[in-house]
C-alpha cells in the first residue's frame, strides 16, 4: 500500500505543490490537507511547506501555529507522526515548540536565493535515513529569516543528542548559529530544514536531485517501522 | 462633508471647478460640459480626470499605437487580440499564454520599495483577470549613473521591493535587465512583467454584460492610497519640490494578494464570473467604467457599499483610490452566494456595489444621491487623442555622425586582455546575482531556465514537456541613435534570446519608456520607435498582444534614452530539449552563428571605455534573424547543441565569458582569418550567437547552416581540463584568461556599489 | 474605551541585524556615540470598555503567545491611561 503523506497548505503556503510533487516522486501518494480542516485525514505523515502562512508579517509561522488543523498536527507528532517542516514549515514547527530554537532575519538583511550545499550530520531520523552520514548534497535555499537561533544549552544538547540533521558548508548563508540547516526532535521523527529539498528533485528543474533522499528515506521509514508494508 | 449632486451640478452651472489641479486642460474640461449637457459633479471631474490622464488614456500615444492593429501578421496562435487586460495566445496542446509588461517607474523613483512592490502586484492582477495563473515574473529595471549615491536608495529599495513582494506571492523570478545610464538619474525604469498560462476554455474578458447580474468588488479595502497618484505621478514631471508635494504612495500587501490570486481562479474555475477586472490605476473609476463600457453599456454603482480602511473617505476619493489587491467581478444573481463562500473560504472580503442595467449610464450613487450620470464609453474609451507635433531633431545629425572610427582601440595582446578583465567588471555587463538571488526561482518548481541564462523558461505541462521561454531586452543606446532601427534591434535580441535556448519566437509585447510627448524630439522618437516595432513584427510574423506607454521620464529638459522594452514569448514542445548557456563536455565545438562587422557605435565599450554616444547603430536583417532563429531552434529540437548563447552586449568577448564562467570550464579558441581581435571581440552586430556543437553532430550543424545558406565560423574547443579561455591569434599572440579571475571581477562590481 | 500597548523586543543576547544597520546608519548622519540600537514592535490595541485585571492576563497571555516568540523575545504591556 503507497504510503500517505499530507502536506498542509496555509493561505499563503507557497511550496506546498512542489512539496506534494516530491511525494509522488519518491513513491508516496500526496494528501492536501487545509489548514481550517481540523483533520489529518489519516496520513502517514506531514509536509509542512514553504511559504509565508500567513502573510508572516507578526512573526514567521506565528499565526500558523494556531491553525486548527495544528493543533492535531502537534498532537500528531508528539505521539510519533512523522513530521517534515522546511524553511516556512520548520518555522512553524519551532514556533509551535515541535522543535527548539527559532528562527530569526538574515544576518545580512536580504532575501536569499542559492543553490546551497550541505552535510548530512545524521541518518537516524526518520526523514535522513537514505543519507550517509557526511554525506555533502547540494539543495535550493530561498529564505528571508532562516537564521537558526538558540540558547547555548540548547545548541549543546542538539549537538550532544546529535540531533543537528543537516549543516551549512562552505556558506553560512544566514547567520544560523553553529551552522545548523536542519534539526530533529528526540525521537527522529519531526524534522525541520531551512533549505528546500523538494526543489531538488527533478534533473530539469533543481540543481541536483539530492532532495529526493529526505522523501525517499521516510518512505524506508514507514515500512521499516512496520507502518507500511513494503 | 457635502456632496456635489447630479442635480447641484445641473442647478449651479457657474461654480468654479479646479480642473486644472486635477490635471485637465481647459478644451478637456469643456468637451466633458458638453458630453453631459451640464458641468460634471466633483465625482464626476474626479473619474474624467484619472480616466483622460496620459496613463489612462493613452491620449497622446493612441494615434501611433494603432499601427499594431494595422500591421498585424499572419499569425495562427492569436486567441484574444490588443485591447483586453492582455493579450492571449494558443501554445498547443489547449494551452494558452498571456503575457504582458508593464511600468511602474514615477512611484518607483518616489518610494522605491512600495513602487516596484505594487508594479508587480498590478502586473500579477492583470494576469488573473484574464483568467490565467501567473507562473513568472521578469523585472527589466534600469538605473542611473551607478556611481551616484541616490542610485543605491533607488536601486536597494527596488530590488527589496521585487523581491519582497514577489517572494511571497510564490511567483518564480526567471530573468530580466539590470542596466546602468546617467540618461535614468532621476528617472529609474521599474517595468514588471508576468506570465500566466491557462486552458483555453478558462479565457475570460473584462465586460459587464447580463441585466441584472451584480457588480462585486472584492479583496483589500479601500483607503487613500496614492489619490491621483496615476495621474499626478505618472503625467507630471518631477520638478525640485520637497517632500511636501509627494503624493500618497500605494502600498502593498503581498498576502492579500496571493489570497486574490487563488480566490479569483477558484470562482473563474468555477464558472461563478460573467466578466472580471482588476483595480489598478484609477481603481474603481476605471473598472466601473471600463466594465460597463465594455458590456452592455450600463451600470448602476451603490459607492456607499465600498468597504473601506479610512471612513473619512469622501465619495471622489472612493472613485480615485488606487489602493491595492482588488479586483471588481460580474457575478449572476444566483451565483452570488457561492461567489461569496469561496472569498470566505480564503478570507477575502467581498461586496455587491453595483448592477448591471441597460440604461447606457454609469451612474453611482450615495446615500441615496446621484453623483455620477454618465456615458460609460465617454470616461474610458472616448477620452481624447492628441496628434502631437513630431519632429526628427537637428540634433540628431551630430549625434549620427560622430561615430565610434576616432575612439583609441586595443593594439596588442597585451591591450585585449586588460580590456576583456575591465569590460567584465562594468556595472553593465557584470554579474547581477547580487541582485537575482534575492528573488525566489525555484518556487512552483517549474523553473526550467533563469537568470542569467538567455531567456526565462517554464514548463507548462508536467506531462508532456510543453513549455515557455521569455526574454525582455532593449539595448536604448540604439534607439537613441536611431530609435525605428533601435526598436527593431530590440525586438530582434528579445527574439533570439528566445529562439537560442530552443523556443520558437511566438508573439510580443512591449514597454514604452520615453520622455515628455509635449516635446517634438521625443514624440519624434516615439513615432519612429512604435513604426520600426510594428514593421518588424509584420515582418518576423510576431504579433504585439499588448503593452504599455511610459511617458514624461524627463527632468527639466533631458529626457531618458528612448527605451522601447520588448518582450518576446517562445514555445518549446518538450523543455528536456532545452539549451543551456553553459559548455561543459571536453572536445566540443564552438561556433559563432552571424557576420561580425565594425559596429562599435551604441556598443557597451564605447560607453564603459571612452563614455562615447554617437554613430549608427548595427544594421540589422530581419530575415537573417529569422533564420538564425530557425537553426537555433531545429538545432534545439534535433539535439545539436550542448549549449548555446545569444551575442549582444559587450560582443562576443561577453558571451565566451559568460559560457565559462557559468560551467568553470575552459575552453581553446581563434580569433577567425579575416577579421582584427578587437573587433571579432567587441563588435555588437546583430544576429549572431555563438553555440557549441558535439564531435557526433558538427557534420549536420553545418550541413543544417548551408543550407540556410547562413555564415557560420569555428573559432575552437572546450577544454574540460582547462580553467581558462585560451584565444589564439590576438594581434600575432595568445592571451589566457583565467576564469576564477574573470569570476572574482564579474561577481565583486554589484556588492562593491550597493552591497 | 482602553488603549493598551504591548512592546516586543528582541532578547539581549539575541543578535538584532536590523539594529546593528542602524547604528551604523547613525554614525553616518552624525549622531555620534550610539553604541546600540535594538529595534522593535509595538502593538497598540484599542479596547472597548475597561480594563480589568482579567482582562489585562488575558493580553498578558496573548503577548506571550502569539505577539512575542519567549524563546528569542521579550515583550512588557502597558495600560494607557
Amino acid at each position: 500500500m503507497t504510503p500517505r503523506v499530507g502536506v498542509i497548505t496555509f493561505p499563503g503556503s507557497l511550496d506546498d505543490k512542489d512539496a506534494a510533487r516530491a511525494v509522488r516522486l519518491a513513491g508516496g501518494e500526496s494528501v492536501s490537507l487545509w489548514h481550517a480542516d481540523a483533520d489529518l485525514h489519516s496520513v502517514d505523515a506531514v509536509v509542512l511547506p514553504g511559504g509565508f502562512s500567513y502573510g508572516d508579517y507578526l512573526r514567521c509561522g506565528a499565526i500558523a501555529k494556531f491553525a486548527p488543523v495544528m493543533g492535531k498536527l502537534v498532537d500528531a507528532a508528539n505521539g510519533g507522526l512523522p513530521v517534515l517542516g522546511i524553511c516556512n514549515g520548520f518555522q512553524v514547527l519551532t514556533e509551535s515548540h515541535l522543535l527548539p530554537g527559532a528562527l530569526t532575519r538574515n544576518d545580512h538583511l536580504h532575501f536569499i536565493c542559492r543553490d546551497q550545499k550541505l552535510r548530512i550530520e545524521n541518518n537516524s531520523s526518520m526523514w535522513t535515513s537514505d543519507f550517509e552520514v557526511g554525506q555533502e548534497i547540494l539543495i535550493p535555499l530561498k529564505n528571508g529569516e532562516g537564521g537558526y537561533v538558540a540558547d547555548e544549552v540548547t545548541l549543546d544538547e542538539l549537538e550532544g543528542e546529535g540531533r543537528v540533521i543537516a549543516r551549512y558548508l562552505e556558506l553560512n548563508p544566514n547567520g544560523s548559529r553553529r551552522d545548523i540547516a536542519g534539526i530533529t526532535n528526540e525521537r527522529g521523527n519531526v524534522v525541520g530544514i531551512m533549505p528546500h529539498p523538494e526543489h531538488a528533485v527533478e534533473k530539469l528543474t533543481g540543481p541536483t536531485t539530492d532532495g529526493l533522499g529526505f522523501f525517499t528515506s521516510l518512505l524506508s521509514s514507514l515500512v521499516n517501522n512496520g507502518k507500511i508494508s513494503a | 462633508m457635502s456632496i456635489d449632486t447630479v442635480s447641484d451640478a445641473t442647478s449651479s452651472p457657474k461654480t468654479a471647478q479646479p480642473f486644472a489641479e486635477l490635471g485637465l486642460k481647459k478644451d478637456e474640461y469643456e468637451s466633458i460640459r458638453e458630453i453631459l449637457g451640464r458641468r460634471p459633479t466633483s465625482s464626476e471631474l474626479a473619474m474624467y480626470s484619472v480616466m483622460w490622464s496620459e496613463h489612462c488614456s493613452y491620449k497622446s500615444s493612441k494615434v501611433h499605437l494603432r499601427q499594431f492593429g494595422t500591421k498585424v501578421p499572419k499569425n495562427d496562435s492569436m486567441l484574444v487580440g490588443i485591447g483586453e487586460n492582455a493579450g492571449v495566445v494558443d501554445i498547443g496542446q489547449g494551452w494558452a499564454v498571456t503575457f504582458k509588461v508593464e511600468s511602474h517607474n514615477h512611484p518607483s523613483y518616489v518610494e522605491p520599495y512600495q513602487g516596484a512592490a505594487t508594479g508587480i502586484g498590478g502586473i500579477v492582477r492583470d494576469i488573473i483577470s484574464m483568467g490565467a495563473r501567473p507562473v513568472a515574473v521578469m523585472d527589466p529595471l534600469r538605473f542611473g549613473d551607478p556611481e551616484n549615491p541616490d542610485t543605491r536608495r533607488v536601486l536597494t529599495g527596488i530590488v527589496s521591493g521585487i523581491g519582497g513582494y514577489g517572494n511571497c506571492l510564490g511567483l518564480p523570478n526567471i530573468g530580466g535587465e539590470i542596466v546602468f545610464d546617467a540618461s535614468y538619474q532621476g528617472n529609474p525604469l521599474v517595468n514588471a512583467l508576468c506570465v500566466g498560462t491557462m486552458k483555453h476554455e478558462d479565457i475570460h474578458l473584462a465586460k459587464a454584460s447580463g441585466v441584472g447580474n451584480a457588480v462585486i468588488l472584492y479583496g483589500a479595502r479601500t483607503g487613500g492610497d496614492g489619490i491621483g497618484g496615476v495621474s499626478v505621478l505618472a503625467s507630471e514631471t518631477f520638478d525640485a519640490d520637497g517632500p511636501a508635494k509627494r503624493p500618497s504612495v500605494q502600498v502593498g500587501d503581498p498576502f492579500m494578494e496571493k489570497l486574490l490570486i487563488e480566490c479569483t481562479l477558484e470562482v473563474l474555475h468555477a464558472g461563478l464570473v460573467e466578466g472580471i477586472q482588476d483595480l489598478g490605476g484609477a481603481g474603481i473609476s476605471c473598472a466601473t467604467s471600463e466594465l460597463a463600457s465594455n458590456g452592455e453599456g450600463g451600470m448602476h454603482v451603490w459607492l456607499d457599499r465600498v468597504l473601506l480602511r479610512d471612513s473619512t473617505l469622501s465619495p471622489e476619493e472612493i472613485l480615485m483610490s488606487e489602493s491595492q489587491e482588488r479586483m471588481c467581478a460580474v457575478v449572476e444573481p444566483g451565483k452570488i452566494d457561492a461567489f461569496m463562500a469561496v472569498c470566505k473560504k480564503w478570507d477575502v472580503e467581498a461586496v455587491v456595489i453595483g448592477e448591471v442595467n441597460n440604461s447606457g449610464r454609469l451612474t453611482v450613487e450615495w446615500h441615496g444621491q446621484e453623483i455620477v450620470n454618465v456615458p460609460p464609453r465617454s470616461v474610458a474609451h472616448d477620452g481624447p487623442v492628441y496628434e502631437r507635433p513630431y519632429a526628427r531633431p537637428d540634433w540628431m545629425d551630430v549625434r549620427q555622425s560622430s561615430g565610434p572610427d576616432n575612439l583609441v582601440r586595443p593594439k596588442s595582446a597585451a591591450e585585449v586582455k586588460q580590456t576583456w578583465l575591465t569590460m567584465t567588471g562594468t556595472p553593465n555587463l557584470a554579474s547581477k546575482s547580487w541582485v537575482t538571488s534575492q528573488y525566489d526561482r525555484y518556487v512552483m518548481g517549474n523553473t526550467v531556465l533563469a537568470q542569467p541564462e538567455d531567456s526565462g523558461m517554464i514548463r507548462v505541462d508536467e506531462k508532456t514537456g510543453l513549455g515557455i521561454a521569455v526574454s525582455t531586452d532593449c539595448n536604448a543606446r540604439f534607439a537613441a541613435l536611431d530609435p525605428y532601427k533601435g526598436a527593431q534591434l530590440a525586438l530582434a535580441e528579445s527574439y533570439r534570446n528566445v529562439a537560442v535556448t530552443g523556443a520558437k519566437p511566438l508573439a510580443v509585447t512591449n514597454c514604452l519608456n520615453f520622455g515628455s510627448p509635449e516635446d517634438s524630439a521625443v514624440m519624434w522618437q516615439f513615432e519612429q520607435a512604435v513604426t520600426g516595432l510594428a514593421d518588424a513584427c509584420l515582418e518576423m510574423g510576431t504579433p504585439v498582444t499588448g503593452g504599455n506607454v511610459s511617458f514624461y521620464n524627463q527632468t527639466g529638459e533631458v529626457a531618458i534614452h528612448p527605451t522601447p522594452v520588448i518582450g518576446v514569448l517562445g514555445v518549446i514542445q518538450d523543455v528536456d530539449r532545452r539549451t543551456p548557456m553553459a559548455w561543459q563536455r571536453d572536445g566540443e565545438i564552438v561556433y559563432v552563428l552571424g557576420a561580425t562587422r565594425d559596429e562599435l557605435a551604441g556598443s557597451e565599450w564605447a560607453h564603459a571605455i571612452h563614455d562615447h554616444l554617437g554613430g549608427l547603430p548595427p544594421v540589422l536583417d530581419l530575415n537573417a534573424e529569422m533564420t538564425l532563429a530557425e537553426i537555433l531552434v531545429a538545432g534545439s529540437r534535433d539535439g545539436l547543441f550542448t549549449a548555446a548563447h545569444d551575442v549582444s552586449e559587450g560582443g562576443i568577448a561577453q558571451s565566451l565569458a559568460e559560457m565559462a564562467m557559468r560551467s568553470g570550464v575552459g575552453a581553446r579558441l581563434e580569433v577567425p582569418a579575416g577579421i582584427d581581435a578587437f573587433t571579432f571581440l567587441w563588435s555588437e552586430s546583430a544576429t549572431r550567437a555563438v553555440v557549441v556543437v558535439s564531435q557526433d553532430c558538427y557534420e549536420k550543424f553545418v550541413a543544417l547552416c548551408d543550407a540556410k545558406k547562413f555564415p557560420v565560423t569555428k573559432i575552437g574547443v572546450v577544454d574540460a581540463l582547462s580553467k581558462s579561455i585560451e584565444l589564439a591569434g590576438v594581434f600575432g599572440e595568445s592571451i589566457s584568461l583565467d576564469i576564477e579571475e574573470l569570476r572574482t571581477i564579474s561577481e565583486e562590481t554589484l556588492p562593491r556599489l550597493f552591497g | 474605551m482602553a488603549i493598551v500597548v504591548v512592546d516586543v523586543a528582541l532578547k539581549p543576547e539575541i543578535l538584532d541585524p536590523q539594529g546593528r544597520a542602524i547604528v551604523g546608519a547613525l554614525g553616518r548622519v552624525g549622531l555620534e556615540g550610539v553604541s546600540d540600537v535594538r529595534q522593535g514592535k509595538q502593538f497598540v490595541l484599542n479596547i472597548d470598555g475597561d480594563v480589568d485585571e482579567a482582562k489585562l492576563a488575558q493580553i498578558n497571555e496573548i503577548a506571550a503567545t502569539l505577539l512575542s516568540n519567549p524563546v528569542i523575545e521579550d515583550f512588557t504591556v502597558q495600560v494607557r491611561p
